[in-house]
């Protein structure tokens, strides 16, 4: 699958396209298939959110998992400072950034 | 400590004001992120993994506790409650708001400081030696003249849009604590036969993708003509810098490129022409600014021995405090490396013990150094123990200096949008795995340096051990460097071989440092052995 993420304009927080908006939840992404381009070029000229990009990311049981580390850390937070990470929806989630 | 002026204080407040707007017009949509970007740039402030980063100036790491009270607040306020030291010598913070950040640069401003000049193509903060004006080695104290640069540098019209970013440094030591020899110009001050102080000029030295240790351009060059040389030395690399590729941009590509005879033949004709153009300031006015810089009112009947009876307080004395040059007084330096920790962060509370001590025991001076740990100039001896109980109180006693577990590493891919992979929990690793003290200080010196990618903002090639995190088809990968050094030596490490994972590399480093065990002769540190005996003995026992 496929998803789109950025940084909100205001709070430079991680957001992900939810499908109506920018949730801070990556459970929340949407697949964009190939609609990707036409969103983040919509988005970007409403100028909300910052640098946004597609990814790719698989399903999980625990909602998407982007492909790539970097946007995996992204998703929940530096990994050394786990007490200022975006809580997983499920905690059992366990190992799912590394 | 230099104070501002009415002009300095003018630009800064100017800046902020004019920085408020252009946040307000972003934030109202009126600008696209394409013109908002060099803006937020040139105040400091990035986009990283997961926020903005404001990155705020420390010049030459000096600064006093109202200042470092000011990082606690603002690290309080505004953020999660911590900084992080650079190698830079500055403070970052990682969870700045775009609509706070006009505030926070206010807030900074009441204390003379700012964001300036800490990202894009211009001359970027000033870095030094943080022992300046209290090491008994300097031939004078180098901050008036890096303090001179600062001011000359700062919104220079001619050097804002440089090919690349410019680092500068200005040590006044043969000791160079500061990697003088790692910037684009590094300037040494020293004296002549006649005893007249002059500047060692080097050009074209940095890290990054290609790592280049900067040749002497001039070796002495008369004190009162140092910024005109300098601005010589700029004026050659910005008309004929590369500005068709950002990787061979650098003063360093150019010097290497045409060499540095002809770099030096260039300069020697345009500081003729720019000699005549009266840039050189008047004597009276770097008077005032070095008057700023006079050594504090240090009491000279203050005793010259220490009580070394607490077994802990003296380890402590023998690996962080140095030698001052004022009889009774010592250089205490603060780790911010504690075992399991993240190399560079203290929290709000730190920040404002530190301010406090600063201002108790060390006349209200501070310092940052590029190892990333704070630095209490001018300590009395008599005071250095309850120094270390306060500072031990606060998890901030941690007697590693310049041991293996002292680790300069980059927020690596945990914070920085431009890293491949993270440096934090390596260091993190390391650190646990050689935690034993007396295992360290067996080991001696040894600077080990980590950084997440080629940028190299860790480091590593001038580490003894460093470590570049690379990004081998999505996963993380670790190569590791022998041989390098940032100090006088200086020296670029070279790869071992094929890289390892992340308990992969923390082993090779164990059967490294193993190595040197074994073959080290009486007195030799690491870097010592590995110049005497290669590299394949390093490399036997890593991959054998």
């Amino acid at each position: 699958m496929k998803i789109a993420t950025g940084n909100d304009l205001a709070t430079g927080d991680v957001v992900w396209w939810d499908g109506a908006g920018w949730s801070r939840h990556v459970e929340d992404a949407v697949d964009v298939g190939d609609g990707g381009a036409a969103l983040i070029a919509r988005e970007d000229a409403a100028r909300r959110v910052n640098g946004a990009y597609v990814i790719d990311a698989t399903e999980t049981p625990h909602g998407p998992r982007p492909a790539h580390i970097k946007d995996r850390i992204r998703a929940r937070g530096p990994t050394v400072r786990l007490d200022l990470n975006v809580a997983p929806a499920d905690a059992a989630a366990g190992s799912w950034v590394i | 400590m230099y104070k501002y002026d009415q002009y300095d204080q003018t630009i800064v407040d100017t800046r902020v004001e004019e920085f408020r707007e252009q946040v307000a017009r972003r934030l109202a949509g009126e600008l696209s992120e394409d013109q908002f970007k060099p803006l937020r740039l040139m105040n400091g402030l990035y986009l990283q993994l997961h926020a903005y980063m404001l990155r705020v100036a420390i010049p030459y790491g000096t600064l006093d506790g109202r200042q470092m009270r000011m990082l606690a607040h603002i690290a309080r306020t505004y953020d999660k409650g911590y900084g992080h030291f650079t190698t830079r010598q500055n403070i970052q913070y990682n969870w700045i708001e775009l609509k706070d950040t006009p505030d926070i640069l206010a807030e900074l401003a009441t204390v003379e400081m700012h964001a300036i000049q800490t990202s894009g193509n211009c001359i970027r903060n000033i870095s030094s030696d943080q022992f300046a004006g209290a090491a008994a080695d300097e031939v004078t104290d180098p901050r008036p003249w890096a303090e001179l640069l600062r001011q000359w540098s700062t919104f220079h019209p001619e050097f804002s849009y440089l090919p690349r970013k410019f680092k500068i440094c200005v040590i006044a030591a043969d000791e160079d604590r500061a990697a003088m020899r790692l910037h684009d110009i590094g300037i040494q001050l020293t004296t002549n036969a006649a005893g007249e102080i002059g500047a060692a000029i080097y050009v074209g030295g940095g890290m990054g993708r290609t790592p280049m240790i900067a040749p002497l351009i001039k070796d002495f060059v008369p004190i009162d003509d140092l910024l005109s040389y300098v601005e010589a030395c700029l004026r050659v690399y910005n008309r004929y810098g590369r500005r068709d590729n950002i990787y061979k941009a650098r003063i360093k590509i150019l010097i290497h490129e045409i060499g540095a005879d002809e770099y030096r033949r260039q300069v020697e004709e345009e500081w003729a022409h720019v000699k005549t153009l009266g840039l050189d300031p008047p004597r009276a006015e770097f008077d005032r600014i070095a008057a700023m810089f006079a050594p504090p009112a240090f009491d000279a009947a203050t005793p010259d021995t220490l009580d070394r009876s607490d077994p802990d307080f003296a380890l402590w004395v023998d690996q962080n405090v140095k030698p001052h040059k004022q009889p009774g007084y010592a250089i205490a330096t603060i780790s911010l490396k504690p075992v399991g920790g993240i190399p560079g962060d203290a929290t709000a509370e730190q920040i404002e013990l530190m301010a406090d001590l600063a201002e108790r025991y060390s006349f209200d001076e501070l310092r940052v150094t590029h190892a990333q740990n704070i630095v209490l100039p001018h300590v009395r001896k008599a005071d250095l123990h309850a120094l270390w109980q306060a500072l031990d109180a606060a998890g901030l006693a941690t007697p590693n200096l310049d041991l293996i577990s002292d680790i300069i590493a980059c927020p690596g891919l945990d914070y920085c949008s431009l890293a491949n992979a993270r440096s934090i929990p390596l260091a993190q690793k390391i650190a646990t795995r050689f935690s034993s003290i007396e295992r360290q200080r067996d080991l001696g010196e040894l600077k080990l340096k980590i950084s997440g990618c080629i940028n190299a903002c860790g480091h590593h090639h001038a580490g003894h051990i460093g470590i570049l995190g690379v990004d081998r088809k999505g996963t993380e990968n670790y190569q590791l460097l022998l041989g390098g050094s940032g100090a006088e030596d200086a020296s670029l490490g070279k790869i071992t071989g094929p890289g390892f994972d992340e308990d992969g590399i923390v082993d090779a480093i164990e059967r490294t440092v193993e190595t040197y065990r074994a073959v080290r002769t009486h007195g030799e540190r690491f870097l010592d052995t590995y110049r005497r005996v290669g590299i394949e003995p390093f490399k036997e026992a890593i991959y054998g």
